[in-house]
């Protein structure tokens, strides 16, 4: 114990949720005179809790997958060689930290400790330059929105600082809307001076004076976070910039859970507290904004990358690709071994991404979905895929947030793209006829696909009604929606064939399309899935599963010690309905 | 004003904070009732139907009150493809009533939610704000007993 400076404990969400808390009011009851502090996430999901302990020499050592009982704790206090982790060499080989430097290394509440590493330094710079300079630099970076359009940041402060207007508005889209995305809560949670920081620089070059960030309400730890380093800020006078005669406004507003209220005007809508719906464009907001006055607005994960990209903007125009220069962060989830966050440079391919650093076993994989609901899916035999901007939507998919969720041999595509439409006909403002009604149409075919009714001109027609709706949408929204059924059917039009020619699902999934069936060769008689199937499907005798009770709730399968119970193609089950066949 | 609602004012009385005004009923009530939609309508100086409006417009607003604990399931992506489905059947299973309703002792009520931004543990659902990941059949059944034993 003697040699231990201070223990980190990861407390973002995603720590909390594997029961980081526990662990550390373990820690805080046994360390003694040890500090103990909370810290964000490193971006290891898969293996929260994470403890890191800081040693006197300055090196580090990590915990995963921690236990709060006292004898795991008093083991890493003794700092004993048991659930060590290091970064595997694989994986530390082809990131690349920039943004994420500082991301669960630092304490996110302590403005200090963010100073010492190096935090604020960027601002300086920044603020011993003109603000024109301030936007050549960041042009010259050539940094693009990390928030899925990929417009050059430079540019659009460029002509947010060419207006003149009593107020001018820079707002922080922080309503991560995509299912499967959570970098830009996890950069909130983690380091939220370094995401203000960025801010800061970007009222300085573009002349703001209204600072917003709207963030989702599910996201309360970000807004805690957020709100105790602002008011840090305000007490360190970092709000006032030079040549200001006021201090910046800086509001948090939390969002009220509409996805569209990622589109930017609908944000600057629901800022001025209406109903979020689009608008067209032109005039855009940097013309004319929240009530009226110039606004810009960048994502999160964009501001966090300013302070890197004024440090040395040559430095991330030399990262990545020529176009698209500079880190990405993605977040991993789905079917893989180590779901979490990852950075690395962009034109890396997606197989790296996929197999060396998610971990996924090559040959398990069908797909990957990238931009969520908006973005496309990206069969496995494309994974030499570089991934940047353009190469993405080349394939029709889009590199939207950064949210990759990879989709195993055993999930249905048909299935997978029911779910997305089902998503976006709700999240549909409603303002336009073709995305209101369109993807409401778009859902109900694919409904009667996986329900095994569909007919062979659906998919078809799935295809002329989302290219329809694509053109005759207004806003992102629309224009994307249609992208998670389109890219499934042209790399996987077989599965869509399966389902409307044979009522056949190749994965088994669909649950209209499939029976579930008891290997009597592996059963071992244990009795679990009699007395857990919740509506008395399998008989306790012969240990038959009767399909027409069942309700493939998939209980049994789950439960089964012996995986001896599976689905199977329809038909091939017991079915006490259709005389015992 | 409805004296109930006084707190409104802890936001200022410009329409731009409409939606603030709204979650901190809400956060206060765990509902949007009629009578708070007259109060907001009368301190923003709105309609009652601009106020319902622009209510109805985001899902996290609630117009039937809800259970003592609220169950939050995820449904995102990633929870999607880790079995949400079967996780939103088990609590209908489990406790006899769908998305969006309350059970008739008023303990539980059931909202399916786009994301938690658990990702990474997906199956997951949140009881209150509090988050369980890596769910199954055994550990919902756990958790759902947990709190009834709670009362």
């Amino acid at each position: 114990m003697a040699d231990i400076k201070r223990i980190k404990v990861g407390t973002a969400s995603c720590g909390l949720a594997a029961g980081a808390g526990a662990v550390l009011s373990s820690f805080q009851r046994l360390a003694g005179e040890i500090p103990v502090v909370e810290v964000g996430c490193i971006g290891h999901c898969y293996c929260e809790p994470i403890v890191e302990v800081e040693l006197k020499d300055g090196s580090s050592v990590f915990y995963a997958s921690v236990k709060p009982d006292d004898a795991s704790i008093g083991d890493i206090l003794n700092l004993t060689d048991k659930g060590r982790f290091t970064v595997p060499a694989e994986r530390a080989a082809l990131e690349k930290l920039c943004v994420t430097r500082l991301a669960g290394r630092i304490n996110p509440k302590d403005i200090e400790e963010y100073r010492a590493n190096g935090g604020f330094g960027s601002l300086k710079k920044a603020c011993g330059h003109t603000p024109a300079e301030v936007v050549e630099m960041v042009k010259k970076s050539g940094l693009r929105g990390r928030g899925g359009a990929g417009f050059s940041t430079g540019m659009k402060w460029s002509f947010l600082a060419a207006k003149n207007a009593p107020e001018k508005i820079l707002i922080m889209n922080a309503d991560e809307g995509d299912p499967g995305a959570f970098m830009d809560r996890s950069m909130m949670e983690s380091v939220p001076f370094q995401v203000l920081e960025g801010m800061l620089i970007g009222a300085y070059a573009t002349g703001a004076t209204k600072l917003f960030i709207y963030c989702r309400a599910e996201y309360p730890l970000a807004i805690k976070h957020l709100t105790i380093a602002i008011e840090a800020i305000r007490k360190a006078g970092l709000d006032r910039l030079p040549g200001r005669e006021k201090p910046l406004e800086i509001t948090i507003k939390e969002g009220a859970g509409a996805f569209v209220c990622g589109e930017e005007t609908a944000m600057i809508a629901s800022l001025e507290g209406k109903r979020g719906q689009p608008r067209f464009r032109p005039p855009f907001p940097t013309d004319s904004g929240w009530n009226t006055f110039p606004t810009a607005i960048n994502n999160v994960e964009t501001f966090a990358n300013i302070p890197v990209v004024i440090a040395d903007p040559e430095a991330f125009a030399a990262l990545g690709t020529p176009k698209s220069t500079g880190t990405k962060i993605f977040a991993l989830a789905g079917d893989l071994k180590n779901p979490g966050l990852a950075e690395v440079p962009m034109g890396i391919t997606l197989g790296d991404i996929v197999y060396k650093i998610g971990g996924a076993t090559p040959g398990s994989v069908k797909a990957v979905q990238t931009g969520g609901p908006s973005g496309g899916c990206i069969p496995a035999d494309k994974f030499d895929v570089k991934v940047d901007y353009d190469s993405l939507k080349e394939l029709g998919a889009i590199m939207g947030s950064g949210g990759l969720i990879v989709i195993g041999n055993d999930r249905c595509m048909v299935e997978t793209a029911r779910y997305f439409l089902d998503f976006t006909h709700r999240e549909s403002c409603g303002k336009c006829t073709f995305c209101r009604v369109g993807t409401m149409r778009m859902w109900e075919t694919l409904e009667r696909i996986v329900a095994g009714k569909g007919q062979e001109s659906d998919i078809d027609f799935l295809e002329d009604l989302g290219n329809k709706i694509r053109k005759g949408s207004l806003c992102a929204l629309g224009q994307t929606a249609p992208g998670p059924a389109l890219s499934t059917i042209r790399y996987f039009r077989n599965e869509y064939e399966a389902h409307v020619r044979d009522g056949y699902c190749p994965a088994n999934q669909c649950k209209a399309l499939s029976d579930v069936k008891l290997d009597h060769d592996k059963c071992v008689k244990c009795r679990l899935c009699v007395k857990n199937c919740p509506v008395g499907a399998i008989s306790g005798d012969t240990f038959v599963v009767d399909n027409a009770k069942c309700t493939r709730c998939n209980t049994c399968i789950e439960m089964c010690p012996k995986k001896a119970i599976s689905r199977v193609k329809k038909g091939e089950g017991f079915n006490s309905a259709n005389g015992g066949k | 004003m409805n004296p109930d609602f006084s707190y409104l004012s802890e936001v200022s009385a410009d329409k731009g904070n409409l939606i603030k005004g709204l979650q901190l009923v809400q956060g206060r009530e765990g509902y949007v009732s009629d009578a708070a939609i007259h109060a907001i309508g009368e301190y923003f100086s709105l309609a009652d139907a601009e106020v319902e409006g622009v209510l109805t417009f985001y899902a996290q607003f609630k117009r039937v009150k809800p259970g003592k604990y609220q169950i939050s399931a995820c449904d995102g992506t990633a929870c999607h493809i880790k079995g949400a489905p079967l996780i939103q059947q088990w609590l209908t299973d489990i406790l006899g009533i769908k998305d969006g309703e309350t059970t008739p002792d008023g303990l539980f009520s059931i909202s399916t939610v786009a994301c938690l931004g658990c990702c990474s543990l997906a199956p997951v659902m949140a009881v209150n704000g509090r988050v369980y990941g890596k769910l199954d059949r055994k550990a919902l059944v756990k958790i759902i007993n947990d709190y009834k034993k709670q009362g």
